[in-house]
């Protein structure tokens, strides 16, 4: 009997310990979303914020947000759809794509302020942009480039192989099969991919501090000439966003609400993630069925 | 005569004009190059991209003991951090957060080891319905978030509990564990899912109940996947910067007990690098705590490494 009353306690501890879990989760969303919500509004979607006291809206975060996000994806897309249809196509088995491969793993696994502080270094100190937009997308990208470049590796080496060989013997090059066949075959994967990025480097922030500073000039939002020092497009204005706002409120923040006002923001930004970790299983799916035509 | 002279140069020219053809690259192949060149260059600015960043941080990072002359030792081992005053002993923060990581890892395994046999062997149906979404919301909440929750949370909370500031080692830890939980499980599950199917056959034929079976089978089959799991969890712990930062109450002094202010590499460069000027001793000493940073970085790296070649030796026999 002793092994079966072993196997009863175990079976009641593991079950503990996931409820234990899901209440962990239950009670993080619920903390912030009841904390937060009442304080989300409009106005403070909207709002500015007093540079000094750090309390206001979060209008301009929130857009740099999205705009450093745009940026970012702009950049690492191109970059690591390349090095993924290198490592899925091109690579041969040798020791050269271990050592690439063995650097994309140092890279993801690097932590995100040391890839900060090398922005930092390298566009701050030694480039002398200062903090800026286009410094912090480049930071993202780099903490983006390996997750990217290995999730399209994957969904484009899962495509079968006959495939491949139904456009080579076609008399495609290896190239125009990878693009015009696998490629499509491919892209609900990828897709789901870069969403889930998405979502994680809009809640970055430690690799922001740095280099896209954490300042939030007010920005003329009529004016949309991205040359002109005021407009919201400028890359080389400094771009603080809600991630490290929330950082910065609670840290040096001097606002007397700040306990709210950090409430308010981290379900702002809670609720975009939610979002696109929605988003991607959504259009994932929805892909999926577009191309694979199955219901 | 001339004439067939000319006729033979003709028919040379045109043979002469086939081979060219012939030789020439169809447009097929000059894509192939194309996509070739555009491939090999996407990798070779990520491979710059970690060159460059190792090179720079290491050469920033050895500057305190080349040009400043510190002696390593010196670094490592002193416990007065005051770079102001020329005093760069990093040992108060190497121990916060080789501290903070071990404990972190030790609260975190047993959760996550029991959610992974939770959604692998009680009830997989519940696991890939509940627990999947409920492991990514948690990945997928901002390293910020979770520092907020921290201070507004877990500080008053061992602040009522225990008393003082309520700022110190414990508080990162609950927000570490809370932020490695999912890394852990999900390769856990993984490393889980891995294990023969036989193996688990054969071990409840001869009678083993569910829990000797997970206990002696299976996780024993696994422990390499396990350890590698808890080693990427302690990589995401050792590198957090924003949320540890927020809880921990960034004070340079060796950590005495577990409820006192301390601080991390991570902590110490986030609220430091940016107060210090460029090519001076308390900006290289910060540069410092972040090549060690970087260092143990590769370390972890490396030991999965290892961990993956050995666990593979065993099962190849």
């Amino acid at each position: 009997m002793g092994a079966k009353r072993t196997d009863f306690i175990a079976t009641v501890i593991i079950n503990l310990i996931v409820a234990a879990v899901v209440g962990i989760l239950i009670f993080l969303l619920a903390y912030i979303l009841i904390a937060g919500l009442p304080h989300v509004s409009w106005s403070f979607l909207t709002g500015t914020t007093d540079a000094f006291s750090g309390a206001g809206g979060i209008g301009v975060q929130l857009f740099n947000s999205f705009y450093l996000l745009v940026l970012t994806m702009l950049i690492s897309i191109p970059i690591s759809l390349g090095a993924g249809i290198y490592l899925a196509e091109y690579a041969k088995d040798n020791w050269r794509t271990s050592l690439i491969r063995s650097a994309i793993e140092v890279l993801s696994s690097l932590p995100s302020v040391v890839v900060g502080l090398f922005g930092f270094l390298l566009f701050v100190v030694k480039f002398k942009i200062g903090f800026s937009v286009i410094s912090g997308a480049i930071a993202l990208t780099f903490f983006n480039l390996p997750l990217l470049t290995r999730n399209i590796e994957e969904s484009l080496s899962a495509v079968p192989r006959n495939q491949r060989e139904a456009g080579l013997s076609l008399g495609l090059s290896k190239w125009k099969t990878e693009i015009g066949i696998i490629l499509p075959v491919a892209l609900p994967g990828i897709v789901t991919g870069i969403v889930l990025s998405a979502g994680r480097v809009f809640g970055e922030a430690a690799a922001l501090i740095y280099t896209a500073g954490q300042s939030a000039p007010v920005t003329n939002f009529a004016d949309w000439n991205p040359m002109d020092a005021a407009s919201p497009l400028n890359p080389f204005r400094p771009a603080e966003t809600l991630a490290v706002h929330i950082w910065k409120v609670n840290t040096e923040g001097l606002a007397s609400n700040a306990s709210q006002l950090s409430a308010a923001a981290s379900a702002v930004l809670i609720i975009a993630v939610l979002l696109f970790n929605l988003g991607a299983r959504v259009l994932g799916n929805f892909l999926y069925r577009r191309v694979t035509a199955s219901k | 005569m001339e004439q067939t002279n000319f006729q033979l140069k003709k028919q040379d020219a045109q043979s002469h004009e086939w081979d060219v053809r012939l030789h020439r690259a169809t447009r097929a192949t000059r894509e192939d190059w194309l996509g070739r060149g555009i491939s090999y260059l996407c990798i070779g600015v990520i491979i710059l991209v970690v060159a460059s960043m190792l090179w720079f941080i290491t050469s920033k990072g050895i500057a305190t003991f080349t040009q400043n002359h510190v002696s390593l030792w010196k670094f490592l081992s002193g416990t007065n951090w005051a770079p102001d005053q020329g005093n760069i002993g990093a040992l108060p923060m190497i121990v916060g957060s080789f501290a903070v990581t071990f404990a972190a890892a030790i609260v975190a395994t047993p959760f996550a080891v029991g959610t992974a046999i939770f959604m692998t062997e009680i009830s997989p149906n519940k696991g890939r319905k509940v627990l999947q979404p409920v492991i990514e919301l948690l990945v997928g909440i901002p390293s910020v978030v979770y520092g907020f929750i921290g201070l507004a949370v877990v500080v008053p909370f061992m602040r009522h509990l225990v008393g003082g500031s309520g700022f110190g080692i414990i508080s990162a830890t609950f927000v570490l564990f809370v932020m490695v939980l999912p890394t852990i499980t999900t390769m856990t599950v993984d490393s889980l899912r891995a294990v023969p199917r036989h193996y688990k056959e054969a071990s409840l034929a001869l009678g083993a109940t569910r829990w000797q079976t997970v206990s002696r089978v299976i996780l024993r089959s696994a422990t390499p996947g396990i350890l590698t799991a808890v080693i990427f969890g302690m990589a995401r712990a050792f590198g957090e910067a924003l949320a540890v930062q927020m809880v921990i109450g960034n004070a340079a002094i060796m950590p005495k007990n577990l409820i006192s202010p301390a601080s991390t590499l991570t902590s110490q460069l986030t609220t430091g690098i940016g107060d210090t000027i460029d090519g001076t001793l308390p900006n290289n000493a910060l540069w410092s705590l972040a090549l060690i940073l970087l260092l143990m970085s590769l370390f972890f790296n490396a030991l999965v490494r290892f961990i993956a070649k050995r666990g593979q030796l065993k099962n190849g026999r």
